[in-house]
């Protein structure tokens, strides 16, 4: 029981964390002058010299192999459930480490969302 | 007003191709890997099963569809907020959902039924809010 509390947090936290990272990154970079092939590999090559995208790619693969020993253990029809609580921990952390305004809509949206993923993935 | 128009267009082209290459990308990875058939743990196996994966056509494809998700979502992320376009991406399992009744026939609980709406109703909430709040840095450069 320990363990998969543990693996949930570290699942929720390093995604949370790992996508906070390449948000900020990302805004960092700055967008691309337009939506063209070239345009979008010039972006890329921006974003990836980027340190905070580099944080942010670690974080997701430690969240990752958490995942898969989740998976391991307890049933998927659980593990995905549990896991839409990063809805609410991603929607924290933009408002707490990125500094974004979530309204009152944005938030009663994201606990729609999270209560909606659960309930399909649970099947 | 017209930017701020442009702004949510262009988010919301960029959500869209995101789910779809999500989607396409997982769908044909797990037919791929299913082609393969289950992977042994063992040195000689996990060779086994990388030879076949870098050989498979279908594996390759899911990789262009995920690389393409990557691009997408680090794209709508550099002009919009991570608390509009997380739970707007959850719009993909919504979708699944549809995709699998319409083609698959697959039967579908009520359960799932009920968290298709309320995830579809979350979306619409958070697709009124403004993309974006922090501060913009680069379109003034753009």
């Amino acid at each position: 029981m320990m363990r998969v509390i543990f693996a949930l947090a570290v699942l929720i936290l390093g995604s949370t964390a790992g996508e906070i990272a390449i948000t900020h990154g990302m805004k960092a970079t700055g967008e691309p002058a337009r939506l063209r092939p070239l345009a979008l590999l010039q972006f890329l090559g921006r974003a990836v010299r980027n340190g905070w995208f580099w944080a942010g790619v670690p974080l997701m693969a430690l969240s990752f192999y958490s995942l898969l020993a989740l998976l391991s253990w307890e049933p998927i029809s659980l593990v995905i459930p549990a896991s839409a609580l990063s809805y609410v921990v991603g929607t924290l952390g933009a408002r707490y480490v990125l500094g974004e305004q979530v309204s009152a809509a944005r938030w009663a949206g994201v606990v729609l969302v999270c209560a909606g993923v659960a309930l399909v993935a649970a099947g | 007003m017209a930017s701020e128009r442009r702004l949510r267009i262009k988010t919301l082209v960029m959500v869209l191709a995101m789910v779809v290459c999500a989607n396409a990308g997982d769908l044909l990875l797990k037919r791929g890997m299913s082609q393969i058939g289950a992977v042994q743990l063992t040195a000689s196996g996990l060779a086994q099963a990388f030879r076949l994966t870098v050989a498979s056509g279908t594996i390759w494809v899911a990789i262009l569809f995920l690389s393409g998700f990557m691009l997408s979502y680090m794209t709508v992320l550099s002009w919009a907020d991570y608390s509009y376009v997380m739970p707007a991406g959850a719009f993909g399992y919504a979708l699944l959902t549809l995709l699998a009744v319409v083609f698959l026939h697959e039967s579908v609980s009520p359960r799932r039924w009920v968290g298709v709406v309320l995830i579809c109703a979350g979306v619409l909430l958070v697709g009124q809010t403004k993309p974006r709040t922090t501060a913009v840095t680069s379109e003034a450069l753009a």
